[in-house]
């Protein structure tokens, strides 16, 4: 039994110590975001935000995380109040089968929050872990810049940074 | 974006009934289907009656039902937009019904880009009906004439404002009627809803973590199942131990049935560690089958053959001046889903119900019933979004080996979910195939005759039989893999597209159709017409190199389809082809054109790619594409952008590996694809819109232009002509070295 915080609430996990944090996302707790996609790191379709970075939930055992802040995409905003990145993606139409999606977005997040004048190589190199079969990269990308600028718009003193 | 220049509205003058059967007459496929007595247009063949397609409940809700499956291709948006139009009710009032065998129609498989002019004809026509119905019934009710009446916004509205809402209409008329076979629709220039960018219905809840998937199904007392597949194809299972898996925490079963292995626990995770002692246990018998990969060109064209004369047409005009020849290759191709193939089954008091991301919930639930020696009335498919498949991948065979579990655990849910290796190593593949062309000019640079050879095996080996689903092939009571058939023509499958566009007087097309298969294959995003159209179109622009002429003038003088020269001409122009200016070092311009199927959307893609030392990147992509009337503009853009991606990336790196006994491109790491570096700056796609001509699938029909435009520019930037794919930096360095 440990204790994980996810999204702000701690939840008292009853899983083995190196169990990969998205399956306790998934399975503990119900979060739908962070997708299984390879379990071996290589596509981004489960990352999420540990603190402030962004991390492939799927290879990350729950041992390492006590004391941290796990972040899904369920936590940046809802249906009714979406997030600007959330909004920017239902703007841009960024999606087809949108499996890989959620994964971009938590990367976006954290380089936004990082970075709120990423330019567009800094957006393509921190997606550079990322896949998508789709082929939806060109909407990915503009949604990243229009989550940017939303960003910057909702927090004038950071989005001058 | 700028104006699209205009069209002649003429068609819509002429009364759109009309357009829709020969449509409907124009369209169908060869086979059995076209036999059918009805003449009926769109899916309305399969299930004629009215109320099959759309309901209207007392309390005004509408719901629409359809027996095609949401992909992530904006399908099930693009219906709601069609029966809103021809309705007449706002798309908020409508909930969508999709595949599934207790519900909808059996519309076969979600495949060939037939989803808008098969499901969203009936529906079309269906609501088109239905509105006519309200409208009569508003007539009595008012006691006037019809034509005095409008339906919109889900009411019938009289001249002097009275008002009768549909809800209200709806229960004095009979709507499990038979649709007759013609509509009167709407006219195109009236549209509010379809020719207009719709923004997705499924997208909010895809970008909010929201329930989207078959993987997100989490039904109660669920228990989690894990597969242990063999190494290798045709591998037999020496010896395993059951029981040092059956101990671990969290297991609930340990499943054998002959070559089929599986694992079931309450935690999802305790299912994967279970599944890694009992694959680490089992011993295999493994039997070397695959073809040599190294010669994989002669080894395709060393099988044997049926050989098909698909086209032979002389007239005995052009003089041949020179002739051109060129053998073009594909490897085997992946699908390659980013979420490996997940399904959840239930067995209670006999009857079983699969929760699957199946392409065809109709053959899956025959395929499963056979394997499980059900009647059919007792397995229930529905179909539940996965991600992308692209085609035939592992969920037909996911959907099995949980009904294979479920009927041993009854009353629990079970759900299996693939591991990425599985998906990677077993899912069927694209098949290889090889092509051979030769063709001669005459001295005016006139395509004086043309030959073409294709040597592939089947495209589909999807469900309907047993022995297509993995579970069935490993279980101790094995099921034959079926014989495969060719896929008739006027669509085709190995042969779909190898018939070209172009005038041709003098050509003749062979199809040698291989009916054994060395690697698991079945249908693959835009089956055959990616490699015919890569090598057709690789070749004219080696022809109109040979004949001194701009690639795209020899294509437009060997054309007299209009709607083809449209797109070629709105793609040229708006890439500025004519002032692409001289080429500079590592930097080329490409451009390739089709009809998909000869008979879906048309779409011309020129590109510009620049190569360094042997990596190509595609810099810019212009598209033009005619997909008839136009349903979500931006739905089209999507997918079209999405298949020159797509198409790049099969192109520029793709190829399944092995050895001679397994599959060794199991991951992401063996299987590169396309990543954000080589991601081009601009994609544009530009639509002809057609108002109230049939609507032409448009999902697939990037692919074959994509690939040729990429091998066009590359030959454009280095001078180095690559037929044999994937055309990656390792040949291009090769060749330049070689050429050097």
């Amino acid at each position: 039994m440990m204790d994980l915080t996810v999204n702000g609430t701690t939840h008292a996990i009853d899983a083995d110590p190196d169990t990969p944090l998205l399956y306790v996302l998934r399975d503990h707790l119900g979060l739908n975001a962070a997708k299984f996609g390879c379990g071996l790191g290589q596509c981004g379709a489960c990352t999420v935000m540990v603190d402030d970075r962004a991390v492939l939930s799927c290879v990350v055992p729950i041992a390492l995380l006590a004391g941290r802040r796990v972040t899904t995409l369920e936590g940046l905003g809802t249906l009714d109040q979406p997030a600007p990145i959330q909004q920017a993606f239902i703007e841009e139409q960024a999606a087809q089968c949108g499996y890989c999606i959620a994964g971009m977005m938590m990367r976006a997040q954290a380089l936004l929050q990082a970075t709120p004048q990423a330019s567009d190589a800094d957006i393509r190199h921190a997606l550079e872990p990322h896949l998508c079969r789709c082929g939806t990269h060109m909407r990915i990308l503009k949604a990243v810049h229009r989550a940017a600028a939303l960003m910057r718009a909702h927090d004038p003193v950071r989005g001058a940074l | 974006m700028a104006p699209l220049p205009t069209f002649s509205r003429r068609v819509v003058l002429q009364g759109a009934g009309a357009i829709m059967v020969s449509f409907s007459l124009r369209s169908l496929p060869a086979g059995a289907e076209e036999a059918a007595p009805s003449k009926l247009p769109g899916s309305l063949a399969v299930d004629p009656h009215l109320d099959a397609w759309i309901r209207i409940a007392p309390d005004g809700g509408v719901t629409v039902f359809t027996g095609k499956a949401e992909l992530g291709q904006g399908i099930g948006t693009a219906l709601l937009q069609i029966a809103a139009e021809e309705l007449g009710v706002p798309v908020e009032r409508l909930t969508l019904v999709t595949a599934d065998t207790g519900r909808t129609a059996n519309e076969g498989y979600t495949a060939g880009s037939h989803s808008i002019q098969d499901s969203g004809g009936a529906i079309r026509n269906a609501a088109a009906q239905l509105r006519e119905l309200l409208i009569t019934e508003a007539a009595r009710r008012l006691g006037l004439p019809s034509d005095q009446l409008r339906a919109e916004r889900g009411k019938v509205t009289a001249p002097d404002g009275q008002e009768l809402p549909y809800a209200e209409l709806a229960a004095g008329v009979d709507m499990h009627v038979a649709a007759r076979p013609r509509s009167v629709f709407r006219d195109p220039g009236s549209f509010t809803i379809m020719n207009t960018p719709m923004r997705r219905i499924d997208i909010p809840a895809k970008v909010t973590g929201g329930a989207a998937y078959v993987q997100d199904l989490r039904l109660p007392d669920m228990l989690h199942a894990r597969i242990v597949r063999p190494p290798s194809y045709r591998a037999a299972l020496k010896s395993v131990d059951l029981d040092a898996a059956d101990k671990m925490a969290g297991v609930v079963k340990v499943f054998r049935d002959g070559n089929f292995l599986a694992v079931v626990a309450e935690r999802e995770f305790q299912a994967v560690k279970a599944m890694r002692t009992l694959a680490a246990s089992a011993e295999w018998d493994e039997t070397a089958i695959l073809p040599a990969a190294g010669r994989l060109a002669d080894a395709i064209t060393a099988l044997p053959s049926r050989d098909l004369y698909i086209l032979d047409r002389h007239d005995g005009t052009g003089q041949a001046a020179r002739t051109l020849e060129a053998t073009f290759t594909r490897p085997y191709q992946s699908h390659g889903s980013i979420g490996p193939s997940c399904a959840v089954a239930q067995a209670v008091d006999g009857s079983l119900t699969v929760w699957t991301h199946t392409q065809g919930v109709y053959p899956d639930r025959a395929a499963i019933a056979e394997m499980l020696h059900l009647p059919l009335d007792k397995v229930r498919c529905i179909h539940v979004p996965g991600s992308g498949c692209y085609g035939h991948n592992g969920a037909d065979d996911a959907a099995a080996d949980a009904a294979l579990i479920a009927m041993a655990m009854p009353g629990r849910p079970v759900r299996v979910q693939w591991m990425r290796e599985q998906e990677h190593a077993w899912e069927p593949f694209g098949p290889a195939m090889v092509t051979k062309v030769s063709a001669s000019l005459d001295a005016a640079g006139r395509i004086a005759d043309w030959r073409y050879e294709v040597w592939s095996n089947t495209h589909s080996m999807r469900p309907g039989a047993a022995g297509s689903l993995l579970a069935a092939q490993h279980k101790a009571e094995s099921f034959p893999v079926p014989a495969a058939k060719p896929l008739p023509l006027p669509e085709g499958g190995g042969d779909r597209n190898a018939i070209p566009l172009y005038v041709l007087p003098n050509a003749a097309v062979t199809y040698h159709f291989l009916p054994d298969m060395p690697v698991r294959i079945s249908a693959m995003r835009s089956l055959g017409a990616y490699m015919n159209i890569f090598s057709i179109e690789s070749f004219m622009d080696e022809l109109a190199g040979a004949a001194g002429i701009d690639p795209v003038t020899f294509r437009l003088n060997h054309l007299d389809d209009a709607r083809a020269r449209d797109v070629i001409r709105l793609a040229a122009d708006r890439f500025g082809w004519a002032d692409r200016g001289k080429v500079v070092a590592g930097r080329g311009f490409g451009f390739a054109f089709a009809r998909y199927k000869n008979l879906a959307a048309y779409c011309a893609v020129a590109m510009e790619i620049e190569s360094d030392t042997g990596r190509v990147r595609i810099k810019r992509v212009v598209s033009a594409v005619d997909a008839g009337q136009t349903v979500n503009p931006d739905g089209i853009r999507n997918q079209i952008e999405g298949a020159i991606l797509q198409s790049a990336s099969w192109t520029l790196y793709e190829s399944v590996t092995f050895d001679a006994t397994r599959i060794t491109s199991v991951d992401w790491a063996t299987y590169p694809i396309l990543r954000f570096r080589d991601v081009p700056d601009s994609v544009e796609v530009h639509i002809i819109d057609r108002p109230g001509q049939p609507f032409l699938g448009a999902g697939e029909a990037g692919q074959g232009p994509a690939a040729a435009a990429v091998a066009n520019a590359i030959a454009d930037a280095t001078g180095l002509r690559l037929r044999d794919l994937p055309l990656n930096a390792q040949k291009l360095r090769k060749q330049l070295r070689e050429g050097l």
